[in-house]
C-alpha cells in the first residue's frame, strides 16, 4: 500500500495521573475516509486535538511520532506548526455555534482564513470566499457572505464550518461529531455534502463518531476505541459483517433497530390519557405598552390518546413543539387551551391541590441526568422527596424502606443511597432519576429524550430497564424523541409532530413502514442505516 | 457581670455556630465535606488563626463592674491592665526608651536641656539605654518566648492527655501544622506580653497609649462589624434575592423596585442621618447610657445596622441572577412535577444552590466592612471615637503620616493585624467553599 498520509505510532495522552489516551497507531491514507468510533470518555475527541497539538497544557502527549507525508509534526516547533492547522490539517467540530464567531459576519470568517495560509488580492478573497460557499452548497451565497452566525439555521452554520475547513485546502479533514448536534433530515444532508466534497477534492476524511449506523454509510475503514485503547481497526465492510473484539460485538448489538416494530403486536386497551384541542402560545410582546401582537405556537392543537400499559412515541426535529407539549401536560409551562382527561378526570376541573395530587402521577424523566438531580442533596432524599411531599404521614423508617426498593427496581445498589448524583455515571443517574418518578407510583411516565445524552450501549439498557417496568407495573410512556431508531425499540404507536402539530399518527409499524405524510417520508429516508452488505 | 447589646448577639452567635456544626456532625454527608476541610493544612492553619483572633474578641466580650474603680471592663482588660495603666505623654517608637518628641528636660542639678526625654515606663529599670538596651530586649525575649514554649507543651501536655491513649494513630499533616500554629502562637504571644511589661511592644501613641493594647481592643471592634453586619444583611439579601428570582412577575418587580430604590441613594448619606439620629437620641435620653462603654457600644451595633441596611443590595442582585438560572434546572421542574410545595422548593433546592455564592461574598465583605469602617470614621460617622478599632488607628495615621519623621507603628500594626485576620478568612472560607461544592469535591 502506498505511503499513509497521517501516521500515528504509539500515541499516548493523560492528565496527571490518568491516562486518557494508551499507546495507539493508527494511519490514514490519502483520499479514504476513516472513522475513530467509540463512546464518551473513550478519548477519540483527545487523539484528534493532540494530532492537532490543541489539548491544554496541563495534558501529557508521548508519541514514538505523528507523521503527516512522512514528516514528523512533533519535531515541528510550533509557530511553524501554526501554518499546518487549517492549511494542511482541517477542523470541524461538533457544536457550530460555538465554534464561529457570533460578531463577525460569515464572509468576513471565511475570508480570515484564506487570508491567513494564501497572499491574494482582496477580490481574489472575496471570488474564493463564494466559490467555498457555493461549494458547501449554501443558497444565495452573496447574501449570506454578509449574515451574522445567529442568522443561520444550524445545518447552514455546519456548511459555513465546512468551508472554513475547506478554505485552507487541507490534504486531510477531521470532523469531530459533526453532525451531532443536528437534526437527521439535516444531518443527512449534512454527510452527503462531506461526501461530494472528499470525492471533488481527493481529501482524507477522518470522522470521529459514536454512531456506528452513520459510520457505516460514511467510512472506508473504522478503527473502535474503548477507553484510550483502539480495540480494533478493519475496513468497514468487514467490520459490519464479522466484527472482531468483544466490544465491537456489544456496540453492534446494542444498536437500536427500527425493524424491531415488526415483532410488535398490538392489544387494545382502556385509554388513560386523552388530549384535546391542546395548545400552548408563547405571546409575542411589542412596542411601549407590551401590546400582544402574535403568538408563537409551540403547540397547536394537539389531540391523542395514550392507552394504558402502552408507549406512545412523540417524534419531532429540535424546536417542533414535543418538549413544550411534555411539560405544559405536566402543567410545568401554562398550557392556553385544549383539555386533557387523565384517568377518566377532567384534569381543567379540578381544584388547585387536587390537580397537584391528580398530576402526580404523570412524572417525567429528563434528557439530561446531570442537570435533573439537585447537587446538594443525598440520593436518599432525591428519591424519597414525592413521598415526602405527597404523603407526608409515612414514617421515616418506612420512606427508607421504599428508597431500597426503588433502588433495586433500577438495579442500583443499596449503598448508593447515601451517596451525591456527581458519584454516579450518566446511565446510573438516568436509573435514580427513574426511581425517582417511580417513587409516588404514577400511571403515566412522560420520558423527554431519556437516552439522547447516554451512550449507546447504556441507552440500550435504559430502554430495556424501561421496557420491564411498564410489564411489571402497567406504565404508560409518553416518549418524546427525535431518534427513530429508538422509537422502533419502544414505541407501540407514533405520532410525528412538525411545527407545534401532528401530522401523522399509528401504530408503530405503521408509520414506520409505510408512512403517509411527505414530512414522515422524510424523517425515515434520513435515519442513517447499518449498512451490512 | 455587665451585658452589653453586642456582647449578647456576639455569643448568641458563637452559640448558633456551635450547635450548627454540632448538628452537622452528626449527619454523614456533612461530616465528609467537614473531614475534608480538617484534612487541609491551609484551612486548619487559617482556622487556629481565627480561632486566636476570635478568643481574644470574646474575652473582650465578657464586661463586668470593677469593684475598685467602678468602671465597666472586660476580661482582657483585666489580663492586660500593666498595658492600660502604663501610659506615657505621646508618641514613642517601638521599644524605645525615650519619647518620639523634643521636650524641655530639667535636671536634677538645675541644668536645662531641649531633648527626648525618658518615658515613664518604657525601659525604664535601664540605666544606660545605649548600651543596655538591645542585650537586656534580647534576653528578655529569649525567657519570655522559653516560658512561653513552657507554657504551649504544658497545654499541648494537658490535650495529649484528654485525648489520652484511646487512640494511638499519629497526627495527620493538617493537624500537626494546626498545631504548629498553635504552639508558634502560644509562644510568640507570650514572649510579647512579657516583653511588654517592660517595653511598649508596638510603641505609643499620641496620648500615650500602648498601641499592642489597642490592637488588641481592636479586634473585637472588628469581628463585631464584621459578623454582625453580615447577620443584618443575610435574611435580607437572601430572603428578598431568592423571592425575587423563583417568583418572578410582581414580586421581582417590587423587590427590584425596593433596591434599586435604595442603591440611588448615597449609603454614606444614609449612614450619617441615621448615626447622627442615634446621637441625638442618645443625647436626649442620657439616663438610658450611663456610661461612655454603653454609648458607644450602642453606636456600634447601629452602625451595624445601618451598615447591613445598606449593603445587602449586591449580594441581593447577585442572587436573584443565580435563582433566575437554578430555577430552570430540571431537577427544580422534577420536584415541581413530584408536587412539592413551592417553598420547600425554595429551601431544599434553591437555597442550598446558591449558598455558596453567599459564602464568598460574606468573606469579601467582611475585609471590606472592616474596611468600611475606617471610611466611615474618618468622616467621623463611623464606631465612637472611644472605641478602639483599626479604623480609628488609620484615621489617626493621616496626620502621623504627615510627621517629620513618621510615627509609622499605629498603622503598621493595624495593618498587621487586619491583613492576618482578612487573610486567615479568605483562605479557610476557600477551602469551605471547595469542601461544600459538590462539583469540586470531585477532583479533590
Amino acid at each position: 500500500m502506498a505511503e499513509p498520509l497521517l501516521q500515528v505510532k504509539n500515541l499516548s495522552v493523560s492528565f496527571q495521573q490518568d491516562t486518557v489516551v494508551d499507546a495507539i497507531d493508527f494511519d490514514i491514507y490519502g483520499g479514504e475516509s476513516f472513522a475513530l468510533v467509540g463512546e464518551s470518555g473513550s478519548g477519540k475527541s483527545i487523539t484528534a486535538l493532540s494530532v492537532l497539538r490543541l489539548l491544554p497544557n496541563n495534558a501529557n502527549i508521548q508519541a514514538d511520532s505523528i507523521a503527516l507525508k512522512g514528516q514528523n509534526m512533533l519535531t515541528i516547533p510550533e509557530i511553524d506548526f501554526c501554518r499546518w492547522r487549517g492549511r494542511r490539517i482541517g477542523l470541524i467540530f461538533q457544536d457550530p455555534m460555538s465554534s464561529l464567531n457570533p460578531v463577525m459576519t460569515i464572509g468576513a470568517q471565511i475570508a480570515e482564513v484564506i487570508r491567513l495560509h494564501f497572499t491574494l488580492k482582496p477580490a481574489d478573497i472575496e471570488q474564493r470566499v463564494l466559490e467555498l460557499l457555493q461549494q458547501v452548497e449554501i443558497p444565495a451565497p452573496e447574501r449570506r457572505m454578509q449574515e451574522y452566525p445567529h442568522q443561520l439555521s444550524g445545518g447552514l452554520r455546519q456548511r459555513v464550518m465546512i468551508a472554513i475547513a475547506l478554505a485552507g485546502r487541507p490534504e486531510l479533514l477531521i470532523a469531530d461529531e459533526p453532525t451531532t448536534a443536528l437534526d437527521v433530515t439535516i444531518q443527512a444532508q449534512v454527510l452527503a455534502l462531506l461526501k461530494k466534497i472528499q470525492q471533488q477534492t481527493g481529501m482524507a476524511l477522518w470522522l470521529i463518531s459514536h454512531d456506528l449506523a452513520l459510520v457505516s454509510n460514511m467510512a472506508d475503514r473504522i478503527a473502535v476505541m474503548e477507553k484510550g485503547v483502539i480495540v480494533e481497526t478493519a475496513p468497514s465492510t468487514a467490520f459490519f459483517k464479522q466484527p472482531k473484539h468483544p466490544y465491537s460485538r456489544k456496540l453492534l448489538a446494542a444498536l437500536p433497530d427500527i425493524r424491531h416494530c415488526l415483532g410488535k403486536t398490538a392489544t387494545p386497551s382502556t385509554p388513560l390519557l386523552q388530549v384535546n384541542d391542546f395548545k400552548v402560545w408563547y405571546p409575542i410582546h411589542k412596542g411601549l405598552f407590551k401590546r400582544v401582537v402574535d403568538h408563537v405556537r409551540a403547540v397547536d392543537g394537539v389531540s391523542f390518546s395514550l392507552q394504558q400499559g402502552k408507549t406512545l412515541a412523540l417524534v419531532g426535529e429540535s424546536g417542533c413543539g414535543k418538549t413544550t407539549l411534555g411539560k405544559a401536560l405536566l402543567n410545568l409551562v401554562p398550557a392556553t387551551g385544549g383539555r386533557v382527561w387523565f384517568d377518566g378526570v377532567d384534569l381543567g376541573q379540578l381544584s388547585d391541590e387536587a390537580l397537584r395530587r391528580k398530576r402526580a402521577e404523570i412524572q417525567m424523566i429528563f434528557q439530561d441526568p446531570f442537570a435533573a438531580m439537585n447537587p446538594r442533596m443525598l440520593i436518599a432524599d432525591i428519591i424519597a422527596e414525592g413521598l415526602q411531599a405527597l404523603r407526608p404521614e409515612i414514617s421515616a423508617e418506612q420512606r427508607r424502606q421504599k428508597v431500597l426498593h426503588l433502588l433495586e427496581q433500577v438495579e442500583l445498589p443499596a449503598s448508593s443511597a447515601i451517596r451525591y448524583p456527581h458519584e454516579f455515571s450518566g446511565g446510573q443517574r438516568q436509573r435514580i432519576c427513574i426511581a425517582r418518578a417511580l417513587a409516588v407510583s404514577p400511571k403515566l411516565i412522560i420520558c423527554d429524550e431519556p437516552t439522547s445524552a447516554l451512550d449507546v450501549s447504556v441507552q440500550a439498557q435504559i430502554l430495556r430497564l424501561l421496557q420491564d417496568l411498564q410489564q411489571q407495573q402497567r406504565l404508560s410512556y409518553l416518549f418524546i424523541t427525535h431518534d427513530l431508531a429508538v422509537v422502533g425499540e419502544i414505541a407501540d404507536e407514533v405520532a410525528v409532530i412538525y411545527q407545534g402539530k401532528i401530522v401523522e399518527m399509528g401504530a408503530a409499524r405503521q408509520v414506520l413502514t409505510a408512512p403517509q405524510h411527505p414530512y414522515t417520508q422524510t424523517l425515515l429516508k434520513a435515519v442513517p442505516e447499518l449498512k451490512v452488505t | 457581670m455587665v451585658i452589653l447589646w453586642t456582647d449578647g448577639l456576639i455569643f448568641t452567635l458563637v452559640l448558633a455556630i456551635a450547635i450548627s456544626v454540632g448538628m452537622m456532625l452528626r449527619k454523614p454527608h456533612f461530616k465528609r465535606p467537614l473531614a475534608k476541610i480538617t484534612q487541609s493544612k491551609t484551612s486548619m492553619v487559617s482556622l487556629v488563626i481565627l480561632l486566636c483572633f476570635a478568643g481574644v474578641g470574646l474575652l473582650d466580650s465578657v464586661h463586668y463592674k470593677d469593684s475598685r474603680t467602678g468602671e465597666i471592663i472586660s476580661l482582657l482588660d483585666h489580663v492586660a491592665k500593666p498595658l492600660t495603666e502604663q501610659t506615657e505623654r505621646t508618641y514613642s517608637a517601638p521599644f524605645s526608651a525615650y519619647l518620639y518628641s523634643k521636650e524641655m528636660i530639667i535636671h536634677d542639678d538645675g541644668r536645662e536641656k531641649w531633648d527626648y526625654p525618658r518615658l515613664k515606663y518604657g525601659a525604664a529599670h535601664l540605666d544606660n539605654p545605649a548600651q543596655q538596651k538591645w542585650p537586656d530586649i534580647l534576653s528578655k525575649a529569649a525567657i519570655g518566648l522559653g516560658k512561653g514554649v513552657l507554657l504551649a507543651l504544658l497545654l499541648y501536655l494537658v490535650f495529649w492527655m484528654i485525648r489520652g491513649r484511646k487512640s494511638a494513630e499519629p497526627y495527620r499533616p493538617a493537624s500537626k501544622a494546626a498545631l504548629l500554629t498553635l504552639f508558634a502562637i502560644i509562644s510568640l504571644f507570650y514572649m510579647l506580653a512579657y516583653l511588654s511589661h517592660w517595653y511598649h511592644v508596638l510603641g505609643t501613641d499620641k496620648v500615650g497609649e500602648d498601641v499592642f493594647y489597642q490592637t488588641l481592643k481592636s479586634i473585637r471592634t472588628g469581628l463585631v462589624i464584621g459578623t454582625l453586619t453580615t447577620l443584618m444583611m443575610l435574611p435580607l439579601a437572601i430572603g428578598f434575592g431568592i423571592m425575587a428570582g423563583f417568583f418572578r412577575g410582581w414580586v421581582d418587580d417590587v423587590i427590584q423596585f425596593i433596591y434599586t430604590t435604595l442603591n440611588s441613594i448615597p449609603g454614606v448619606l444614609l449612614i450619617a442621618a441615621s448615626i447622627l439620629m442615634v446621637q441625638v437620641y442618645m443625647a436626649n435620653h442620657p439616663e438610658q447610657f450611663a456610661s461612655v462603654l454603653i454609648r458607644a457600644d450602642m453606636r456600634l451595633l447601629f452602625l451595624c445596622l445601618i451598615l447591613g441596611v445598606t449593603s445587602w443590595t449586591g449580594l441581593c442582585r447577585m442572587l436573584r441572577a443565580e435563582t433566575l438560572k437554578v430555577r430552570e434546572m430540571e431537577f427544580v421542574q422534577a420536584a415541581e412535577s413530584l408536587g412539592v410545595t413551592r417553598p420547600t422548593i425554595l429551601i431544599r433546592h434553591i437555597l442550598p444552590n446558591v449558598m455558596h455564592i453567599v459564602l464568598i461574598s460574606v468573606v469579601l465583605d467582611f475585609s471590606s466592612l472592616v474596611l468600611a469602617e475606617a471610611v466611615l470614621s474618618y468622616i467621623n460617622i463611623g464606631v465612637d471615637p472611644t472605641t478602639y478599632s483599626w479604623g480609628n488607628m488609620i484615621n489617626g495615621a493621616r496626620l502621623e503620616m504627615a510627621r517629620d519623621p513618621v510615627v509609622w507603628w499605629p498603622l503598621s500594626a493595624a495593618f498587621l493585624f487586619m491583613f492576618t485576620l482578612v487573610l486567615a478568612a479568605n483562605l479557610f472560607a476557600d477551602t469551605v467553599r471547595n469542601a461544600f461544592d459538590p462539583r469540586r469535591a470531585e477532583h479533590g
